[in-house]
């Protein structure tokens, strides 16, 4: 597909990516491309410049601090994630990637484009505010950080607003963590997705079933604590080919548990 | 602006647009057209080649995000024409019937082998997930890619 005439910088540095993000109405950071490229053939984005954060070495390391805090680079890849030996200090950082579609996608797709595109079906916001990751921002006025629950704030849109990068993501130590989701296919698209994390208190959230993940309020992870927590949520899903609103509130309670039922089992 | 890569051995260097796709300047810009459209939505596979030794679909990826790269296709594979142990073996186990999706299944079994030169089925079927074969299922292709590795 031929895309729509657009122009492309390659910045040398962090800095200059965010200095010609603010400077361009129509500039979108180019990541690993394997979502905004094919909206850009559907013409549903139609960038004027493309920003193409992938020669920047700052975005790229991941970092294990001697607390146990993991710190991802907003361009590490999900491969890269998956093979990380600081990454493995939260294992279900890897486990999760290693069920984002195919080989392919995951060596160019990134932990940052996957949050930042923030659709819905995406595995990674879910699972960034269970785990209670903090979010790095850079812009023209320097760094902010951003909670994950507060990072996400609609279908395709985030706190990292025009002008502004996300840098990095800090995770914090923990091991009892869980993802469960039914997808279209092995590794496909999550139809209802969750992810949980039991250290110290309970963090249970839901994608799929809102415009942004839903932090589920539970003091436990049993069973039947889980499931009255998604009932409390009253959750309004949407409807579509592949699940109606009903069906989606009905996943929602079975992934939730299954979740909650890993995190909890590695305690 | 000005694109400059190494394509199974030999550099090129063309005047590209931004908005040109890796798939579109492989096939058009330097008339490799082993490499296959598909799908052009990242689906299929068909396109798949190997950037800077990563397995990659170019129909995901700008011409102008290759400048330096050093690029494998499927036409890279086969040696004074003479297939290489992965094609022959292909032909050998009839794990093609249209071979639209061949030159991708080639090249992700490529990089799959390169990783783990013993894989088991699993990892197999695993390796080729983002390749749609839509002829022959997968029995075939998954044969011939475990008998390449013995």
């Amino acid at each position: 597909m031929l895309l729509r005439e657009v122009e492309y910088a390659r910045p040398a540095s962090v800095e200059e990516a965010v200095r010609l993000l603010s400077e361009h109405e129509g500039a979108r950071a180019l990541a690993g491309g394997q979502t905004l490229i094919n909206v850009m053939k559907a013409r549903a984005a139609s960038p004027d410049v493309l920003i193409d954060l992938n020669k920047l070495a700052d975005l790229k390391g991941i970092d294990l601090a001697s607390d146990g805090t993991v710190s991802i680079g907003a361009m590490v890849t999900y491969t890269e994630l998956m093979e990380s030996a600081e990454a493995r200090a939260r294992p279900i950082l890897g486990e999760v990637c290693a069920q984002i579609a195919d080989v392919q996608v995951r060596n160019r797709g990134t932990i940052g484009g996957n949050v930042c595109s923030n659709d819905p079906t995406n595995h990674l916001p879910p699972l960034m505010v269970a785990l209670g990751a903090t979010m790095h921002i850079l812009g023209g006025d320097g760094e902010r950080t951003v909670p994950a629950e507060e990072f996400f704030l609609g279908v395709y849109m985030t706190a990292a607003g025009p002008g502004e990068l996300l840098t990095k993501i800090s995770v914090p130590p923990g091991k009892s963590d869980g993802f469960a989701s039914v997808p279209i296919g092995r590794d496909g698209t999550c139809i209802v997705n969750a992810a949980a994390s039991v250290n110290g208190g309970v963090r249970l959230a839901l994608g799929c079933v809102d415009a942004v993940p839903v932090l589920l309020k539970t003091s436990s992870a049993d069973a039947d604590a889980v499931r009255s927590a998604v009932r409390d949520a009253n959750l309004d899903p949407p409807a579509d080919v592949h699940a109606s609103a009903d069906y989606r509130r009905h996943l929602a309670e079975v992934v939730a548990v299954r979740a909650a039922a890993e995190a909890h089992g590695k305690r | 602006m000005d694109v400059k890569v190494t394509v199974n051995g030999e550099t090129y260097e063309r005047d590209v647009e931004a908005r040109k796709l890796l798939i579109h300047f492989l096939r058009d810009d330097l008339n490799l057209t082993g490499s296959h459209i598909g799908c052009d939505t990242g689906n299929c596979g068909a396109c798949s080649v190997i950037v800077d030794g990563v397995l990659v679909k170019s129909c995901m990826m700008l011409a102008v995000q290759a400048d330096g790269a050093t690029i494998e296709t499927v036409e890279g594979l086969a040696k004074d024409g003479e297939l290489n142990a992965l094609q022959q073996s292909f032909s050998d186990h009839h794990a093609l019937q249209c071979g639209y999706c061949t030159p991708g299944m080639l090249m992700s079994a490529t990089a799959l082998l390169r990783g783990n030169a013993h894989p088991s089925e699993d990892e197999i079927r695993k390796g080729i997930q983002g390749n749609l074969c839509r002829c022959t299922g997968y029995v075939n292709i998954v044969s011939a890619i475990k008998a390449a590795a013995e």
